[in-house]
């Protein structure tokens, strides 16, 4: 445990008042704050398309089967990664490797799912300059991505190189697991929102 | 090993081990907050300092536009200054790198990041921010953001030079320092977010024990509420420029309008885009970073009064829903910057009633502490002086937005040296007067010295006459129509002739104003290592905790457990033996 840590209260263990310790209360606060970033696109979204003479349908020129996959995709990695959480809780650190494992390989997944998808548009020549929707579709999506990338390595740090830390400290292990996992059912909240808004709408 | 009370059973003698650090770790990738604080400080120092200097080229240009700058102006290139003589594109990129590295590298970091970092562990009796290594990594991203836009001076065609505002679709067409604003802006950005989601969760849960809601300084609200504005209002800033690059980089048309004419050609894009989208997620940054830079000087300002008139802030539970209320309804404020977009008159109507709702929690808190003066045996030492400034000036700065939050009054003073003189008014001899008071009454806890009376009145004197000689001649010309963005200072428009001899007389105090900076900067080194030492940890016999630490405060700041008894502003209490007991004294 380093230096600087020593003596930050609430770490590991919840301050009464607030019913939280630090990292859950940062965590929450930093989905917060990606609300409204994701918030900003999706109202950019409305306005772009309310001004706009031409919208495409855009259950025409999107891969709705291949979204509705991909949406399938995140939620059961979703809830791999409760049960990854659960088992961790009870020990059994061969359960929660297994399904932190399932976590990452269906998010690789996703992301094959989307690569295909954009391959599709660009074979198309549907690139991001071509209309305003694709832009924002191009560019939602693609920040979306982003945040899968970064999740995987979070996750992945925490299936391997990172459990040391759980042989320091096995409930600070788990309130670090439970704040990637926060941060992962929140990017899997907004592929639905992106999906329902860009695909079927 | 941490546990849920380790403020009662960590004895000192533990700490010293943390004093033996490498200089790399102790002061330069600290994760101390005091250190990084003082890193914040003398980078928005600075900061603040280049803006200044950028604005007073400007303000020569306005003043003698085509006359060759003295001197200095030889030390300009020939694709900015050739001669001497300001050319329009370098006056446009000195506009917008003022505003910007004032209000994102300057004001801010000084009121939220510097004040904040220092103040807000050792006000509520913590040991540190919450996140010690973010706070360290969001210094940096700072320090990297600040150092990108500085560095798009040096690019073949100059910084960014559309304004602070960087509209659409004029920005999405710009040269290349654009693309270095936005990378930059993004940068500087995720540095706040983290800087507020670690102050937050320090305020929530770090507090000593005893340190309920209502016993947090006011200081403490006004930084909450600050980290709450700034981490959900910069993010659609954040999503904004995304667009913008995309818009630069990928060619898309988020911003630009089908049938885009420039230089006389359609513009080679799908179009289909919207300018105005831009405006709408700029300000809804934009008002909420307001106040952003006021609030952190509203609670640094309460801290002196409160502690210079020895007795409780009037109405201070009245402040606190205040600042809240204020809070909430800044994010409902921002399309009084749009007024002239053709929104509509509903739309239109919504903006100006809650503008004109947000006045009254200003107010509220303004009116309070000045009637927390009336009865006070009031200390009139140099950060006093400046609190005392503040309140006219930030009243004033604040009265005269009121014919710009009204549409109708709004449509003849938009983009006139009105608006120009109504926010200065807000910013500089509001806000920064505040921030300079901070300075001065904080300087004997970080330093362990005291800075020098006669420098500081020296400072502030011609400080307070120069800004408001600069500042209200603006308002006269803006009320006359002049344009806030004239190359030449409108010399070319015949109606302006009557008023442009206002333009030498504010250049003039500019520049005396700038001379009122020396004082400052040289009481500020020189204090700091042969001002006269401070006999007390509490040199302003102050009853919050910040001055229950040793001076300087050491590595994990208290010496003894914290345990808080009494609201923040307890000054002569009743039947108390001094005229100030401490939060964490247990008898009065």
């Amino acid at each position: 445990m380093s230096q600087e840590t020593e003596f930050i209260p609430y770490i590991v263990e919840p301050r009464e008042d607030t019913g939280l310790y630090n990292a859950k209360l940062g965590i929450w606060l930093f989905l917060a704050s990606e609300v409204m970033l994701f918030g900003s696109l999706f109202s950019a979204y409305i306005l772009l398309r309310v001004g706009s003479f031409t919208w495409p349908v855009q259950s025409e020129i999107q891969n709705v089967p291949i979204g509705a996959i991909n949406s399938i995709v995140l939620l059961s990695s979703s809830i791999f990664f409760i049960r990854a959480w659960v088992a961790l809780k009870a020990d059994d650190v061969a359960k929660y490797k297994r399904f932190m494992y399932l976590v990452i390989l269906f998010a690789f997944i996703f992301l094959i799912l989307k690569g295909v998808e954009y391959y599709q548009h660009f074979s198309h020549g549907e690139f991001p300059k071509t209309s305003v929707f694709l832009a924002i579709y191009f560019l939602m999506t693609g920040l979306h991505a982003l945040h899968i990338i970064g999740g995987i390595l979070v996750n992945s740090y925490y299936a391997g190189p990172g459990m040391y830390l759980r042989a320091q400290n096995k409930q600070w292990f788990i309130n670090r697991v439970e704040v990637a996992g926060l941060y992962w059912h929140f990017v899997d909240l907004v592929w639905i929102f992106l999906f329902s808004t860009l695909y079927l709408l | 090993m941490s546990s849920a009370h380790p403020a009662a059973h960590h004895d000192p003698s533990h700490h010293e081990s943390a004093h033996h650090e490498s200089f790399v770790r102790k002061y330069i990738f600290s994760t101390d907050h005091k250190i990084i604080g003082i890193q914040y400080l003398f980078m928005s120092l600075f900061f603040l300092f280049f803006g200044f200097c950028l604005m007073l080229l400007m303000r020569w240009q306005i003043a003698y536009p085509g006359h060759p700058l003295p001197i200095i102006g030889k030390l300009f290139g020939a694709d900015s200054m050739p001669g001497g003589v300001m050319l329009p594109q370098f006056y446009n990129q000195l506009g917008a790198m003022h505003g910007t590295i004032m209000v994102f590298l300057g004001v801010v970091p000084l009121g939220f990041a510097v004040f904040g970092n220092y103040l807000i562990p050792l006000q509520i009796g913590a040991k540190d921010m919450a996140f010690p290594r973010l706070n360290m990594f969001s210094y940096w991203s700072f320090f990297a953001g600040g150092l990108l836009m500085l560095s798009s001076f040096f690019l073949p065609g100059g910084p960014a030079s559309n304004g602070w505002t960087s509209y659409s679709p004029l920005s999405d067409i710009a040269h290349d320092g654009q693309t270095i604003w936005l990378f930059s802006m993004a940068i500087i950005i995720i540095s706040s977010l983290l800087s507020s989601l670690n102050f937050i969760t320090t305020i929530f849960n770090l507090r000593a024990p005893g340190m309920t809601f209502e016993r947090l300084p006011f200081f403490i609200w006004a930084q909450l509420i600050t980290a709450f504005l700034l981490l959900l209002a910069f993010p659609p800033l954040e999503g904004a420029a995304f667009l913008q690059l995309c818009d630069r980089l990928l060619g898309t048309s988020f911003f630009l309008p089908s049938g885009l004419f420039v230089n006389g050609q359609v513009y080679n894009v799908s179009g289909g885009g919207n300018a105005l989208l831009w405006q709408h997620l700029f300000w809804f940054l934009g008002h909420p970073e307001v106040y952003v830079i006021i609030l952190p000087a509203l609670g640094i300002v309460t801290e002196i009064i409160a502690c210079n008139t020895r007795k409780n802030i009037s109405g201070y539970g009245l402040m606190r829903w205040s600042i809240i209320f204020l809070g909430f309804l800044s994010f409902v404020v921002w399309s009084h910057h749009t007024y002239l977009t053709g929104m509509g008159t509903n739309i239109t109507a919504f903006f100006q009633t809650t503008t004109m709702i947000i006045s009254i929690p200003s107010v509220i808190i303004v009116s309070a502490l000045f009637i927390t003066l009336w009865g006070g045996s009031i200390r009139f030492n140099v950060p006093m002086l400046f609190a005392l400034a503040f309140l006219p000036m930030f009243g004033f700065g604040g009265l005269t937005g009121l014919p710009l939050g009204l549409a109708a009054t709004d449509i003849p003073l938009h983009d006139t040296y009105y608006v120009i003189g109504h926010f200065h008014y807000v910013v500089a001899p509001g806000v920064v007067l505040g921030l300079f008071a901070g300075i001065y009454y904080w300087f004997p806890k970080a330093t362990g010295r005291k800075m020098n009376d006669v420098l500081g009145h020296l400072h502030f004197w011609p400080t307070l006459i120069t800004m408001n000689l600069v500042f209200f001649p603006m308002l006269i010309q803006g009320l006359m129509g002049l344009n806030r963005r004239m190359y030449d200072g409108g010399a070319t428009y015949t109606f302006a002739h009557d008023i442009l001899y206002w333009n030498v007389f504010i250049s003039w105090a500019a520049g005396v104003m700038a001379i009122a900076q020396l004082p400052f900067i040289f009481n500020f080194f020189y204090s700091m290592f042969n001002g006269e030492k401070v006999n007390s940890d509490n040199p302003w016999q102050s009853a919050t905790l910040e001055w229950a630490t040793p001076t300087p405060p050491g590595h994990g700041n208290f010496t003894k457990p914290i345990i808080v008894y009494r609201e923040p502003y307890s000054y002569s209490l009743p039947g108390a033996p001094k005229d100030y007991s401490p939060q964490d004294q247990k008898d009065i």
